[in-house]
């Protein structure tokens, strides 16, 4: 058995974190690999379509329900899926109250405590909520957890300057620790020359486009039945994009402390693709009445 | 007169500054000062109110300490609850010594802990729901308290938990005031800003409660506003007030009610005992209801005289009449006293480092007992504090700010005082040291030392402390040299 690899996926919320996990988590079960996902949501929704359920029973709802993570077992939060896939979810709690970020702390010292990484596992993969916006959100990548980082993007503007972001991030905790990028995932927003953008983002932070993700409706018919597209519609064309993605990731060597840029250097790259028009300063703080009025 | 010159005490500040790197040393020489009553305003010479340096013995408290265990605490026939985790309520509880007269765990709950008990899934989840069936297990199981006050620890402050609209509605449901405090520990460089976020929730839930209901008043009016009953210091000083005449409407936090609070915008004036945490409340109601207040000193004969005097001035001539004759009572009993005590203690020195009040309040006890104080200092004081503390102390005198316990542990050691008045924290520490101490936050589990009766209890204390012949005895018989010999020469 090959050492275990942990891996986790950052990016922009809504840019499609879980569902390329879950496809990706799947292509990697089909090829008979051994995986676990760990969702740090407190949304819960990073196993439903390897478990075809709506959301599973996560670490800190049922730890609420005992008393407390020492009453919970292992077998009590860990369900098993297609392919074999290990599910966890951390949980939290509904927005607005509370400490989401704790929750995940808790929830992953008690996967360790319990011992959920020591079985025969070869990959396990982190679905991390959006931004990085406490030390809670950071847990999957302090010592001894996940060592590479994906960052699912696209070629939309916040997406990429969320990607850059994440990769501060990780630099604080490349050098503390042994967490390395390992690639962007472009989840494609069909916009212009997006394989491009991203190939030279992923230049400019030291990185990789490992992988570039054609949007498809294939993945959306999937989702409606909970499922992977790799599970529904296994020679689905589509299913052989997460595949490439799952051998690209499986042979993947190029592990690097990132080199995040300005956010001028940002926008002359945006700018250079089209996506950013050259900043005109004469109409910042105007009004569409003021400006309809300087036009006339 | 102090025992050492202006210029010896500055040379003494240096040579213990001496140890810290630079930007210690620059921060803590802001912190110490040689006494010149001669300056008016002490920012001139003493910084206070600052963020403690991280590495040295500080012995602040927090927010918490100063909301929870100074100001609300007391209030006895209501429950406080200490909302988060279980060791900031427990380990405080109980441990202020706020005397009060009831039947504890029915109609009193000064010396009981509530507490919300955090555990991991309050933190993930919020503590909102927990602290709502708290309120509502309180109502059932204590039927008869008034009120309750949520006083926050530093978890809530982090996960945000809306303790206003739980208590809001949970007030609705039990027919009773619930008071949120926003007094998280992480809050400010001491307790001194939990004092301040005490008093603002008094006067944004409690205050106002009974504006425009009737009242029987009289032109006699007081309240007594910073008096915390240590060991039944409210007591002694209540009295002297009722006997010239006033009637002493509240009296809080020491022995306090919330129907008393309540009642305090009734009143003529407020006599304030401790100004640091209780003055925003008193210049709030100054403010908003014209009510004058009074800060007074009732820590020996001449203090006491002089207060007595300056409360019966904002009165007619029966209130005057009636302080003289308090004043003209007592005397004989405080010179009695003093004769007793003024032998044994005329002469001697004592160094203070206190909270609140008592580093500058205590003085002229010490003084009417012919003592004289050498060094002083607050853990958590404000300009406003040491403005009042120059004129009390004598010339080329230490003061110390938020003194480490390093600097404190050097000053004795070269002032070499025969008393040291300060906290359990330095108790054992200058007891070992040779030097006897009384513990002037708790009275050292004796008290009161407020009022006359206070006054002979405070000196038989001292003396207790001073003349005790445990000090003489430290060095044992067999270290102390001319002792064997003589012992040989006899045999």
């Amino acid at each position: 058995m090959a050492k275990l690899r942990q891996a986790a996926i950052y990016g922009k919320g809504g840019i499609g974190k879980s569902t390329t996990t879950q496809n990706l988590v799947a292509a990697l079960a089909e090829a008979g690999h051994k995986v676990m996902i760990v969702g740090c949501d407190p949304k819960a929704d990073s196993t439903r379509l390897i478990l075809h359920s709506k959301a599973q029973n996560s670490v800190m709802e049922l730890a609420a329900e005992a008393g407390s993570v020492e009453d919970l077992e292992l077998e009590d939060v860990l369900s098993v899926g297609f392919g074999g896939i290990k599910c966890v979810e951390s949980g939290g709690p509904e927005p607005g109250v509370g400490c989401a970020g704790r929750g995940v702390i808790t929830a992953i010292n008690f996967l360790e405590e319990e011992g959920a990484y020591d079985e025969d596992l070869d990959f396990v993969f982190y679905d991390v909520l959006g931004d990085v916006v406490c030390g809670g959100f950071a847990m999957p990548i302090r010592e001894n957890k996940a060592q590479e980082i994906y960052i699912v993007c696209s070629g939309e503007m916040m997406a990429m300057y969320a990607a850059n972001n994440i990769a501060k991030g990780i630099v604080k905790y490349a050098n503390s620790g042994g967490v390395r990028l390992a690639g962007l995932i472009c989840n494609s927003r069909n916009t212009d020359r997006e394989d491009e953008l991203i190939i030279a983002l992923a230049e400019k932070l030291g990185t990789q486009m490992i992988h570039f993700i054609p949007r498809d409706n294939a993945v959306q018919h999937a989702e409606i039945r909970r499922m992977t597209v790799i599970e529904f519609d296994p020679k689905h064309k589509q299913a052989d994009e997460y595949r490439a993605l799952a051998s690209k990731i499986v042979n993947n060597k190029k592990f690097v402390i990132p080199t995040p840029i300005t956010m001028d250097e940002l926008e002359a790259l945006l700018m250079e693709f089209g996506i950013m028009e050259v900043e005109d300063t004469t109409i910042i703080g105007k009004t569409a009445a003021e400006l309809a009025a300087a036009a006339a | 007169m102090s025992a050492l010159t202006r210029e010896e005490t500055e040379a003494l500040i240096q040579e213990v500054l001496e140890v810290y790197p630079e930007k210690a040393k620059k921060d803590r020489a802001k912190h110490l000062a040689v006494n010149d009553q001669a300056v008016e305003q002490s920012k001139k010479c003493i910084t206070s109110n600052r963020k403690s340096l991280p590495g040295v013995m500080t012995i602040r408290g927090c927010a918490y300490a100063g909301s929870k265990g100074v100001v609300w605490g007391p209030i006895k026939d209501m429950i406080h609850i200490s909302h988060g985790p279980v060791g900031c309520g427990q380990y405080s509880r109980a441990g202020r010594r706020n005397y009060y007269v009831g039947t504890t765990g029915v109609d009193t709950f000064g010396t009981m802990n509530f507490t919300s008990d955090f555990q991991e899934k309050d933190i993930v989840f919020g503590g909102d729901k927990k602290l709502a069936k708290l309120i509502n297990e309180v109502e059932l199981l204590f039927p008869l308290h008034r009120g309750i006050s949520v006083q926050s620890e530093c978890p809530i402050g982090l996960i945000g938990d809306d303790i206003e609209a739980v208590s809001k509605k949970g007030a609705k449901e039990i027919g009773k005031p619930i008071v949120p405090v926003r007094c998280e520990g992480f809050r400010g460089v001491s307790q001194s800003l939990g004092h301040h976020i005490a008093n603002d929730a008094v006067r944004d839930w409690v205050l106002d409660a009974r504006d425009g209901a009737p009242f029987e008043s009289t032109p006699y009016d007081v309240s007594i506003i910073g008096d915390y009953n240590i060991g039944g210091d409210a007591w002694a000083s209540r009295i002297l007030l009722e006997e010239m005449g006033l009637r002493v409407v509240s009296q809080w936090s020491g022995d306090g009610t919330l129907a008393e609070m309540e009642k305090t915008p009734k009143v003529k004036l407020n006599l304030l005992h401790c100004y640091r945490s209780m003055n925003y409340i008193s210049r709030h109601m100054e403010e908003k209801y014209g009510i004058p207040w009074l800060e007074y000193n009732f820590f020996g004969p001449t203090k006491i005289a002089e207060s007595l005097r300056a409360i019966a001035a904002h009165f007619d001539d029966k209130i005057k009449e009636g302080a003289e004759k308090v004043i003209a009572r007592y005397q004989p009993m405080m010179d009695a006293v003093i004769a007793k005590y003024k032998p044994r203690l005329g002469g001697k020195t004592v160094m203070l480092y206190v909270g609140g009040l008592r580093p500058r309040h205590v003085i002229g006890a010490y003084e009417d007992l012919g003592m004289e104080v050498t060094g002083t200092g607050y853990e958590f004081a404000h300009g406003d504090d040491y403005d009042r503390t120059i004129k009390e102390m004598g010339n080329a005198t230490l003061l110390y700010d938020d003194v480490t316990g390093f600097e404190l542990e050097e000053f004795v050691k070269k002032l070499n005082p025969d008393l040291v008045g300060s906290g359990i924290k330095e108790k054992y520490v200058f007891q070992k040291m040779g030097i006897p101490l009384r513990q002037m936050h708790s009275w050292d589990y004796s008290g009161p030392y407020h009022g006359y009766d206070g006054f002979a209890i405070f000196a038989r204390d001292m003396d207790m402390a001073i003349s005790s012949p445990t000090f003489k005895n430290l060095v044992p018989p067999w270290k102390k040299k001319s002792e064997t010999e003589e012992l040989k020469k006899a045999a």
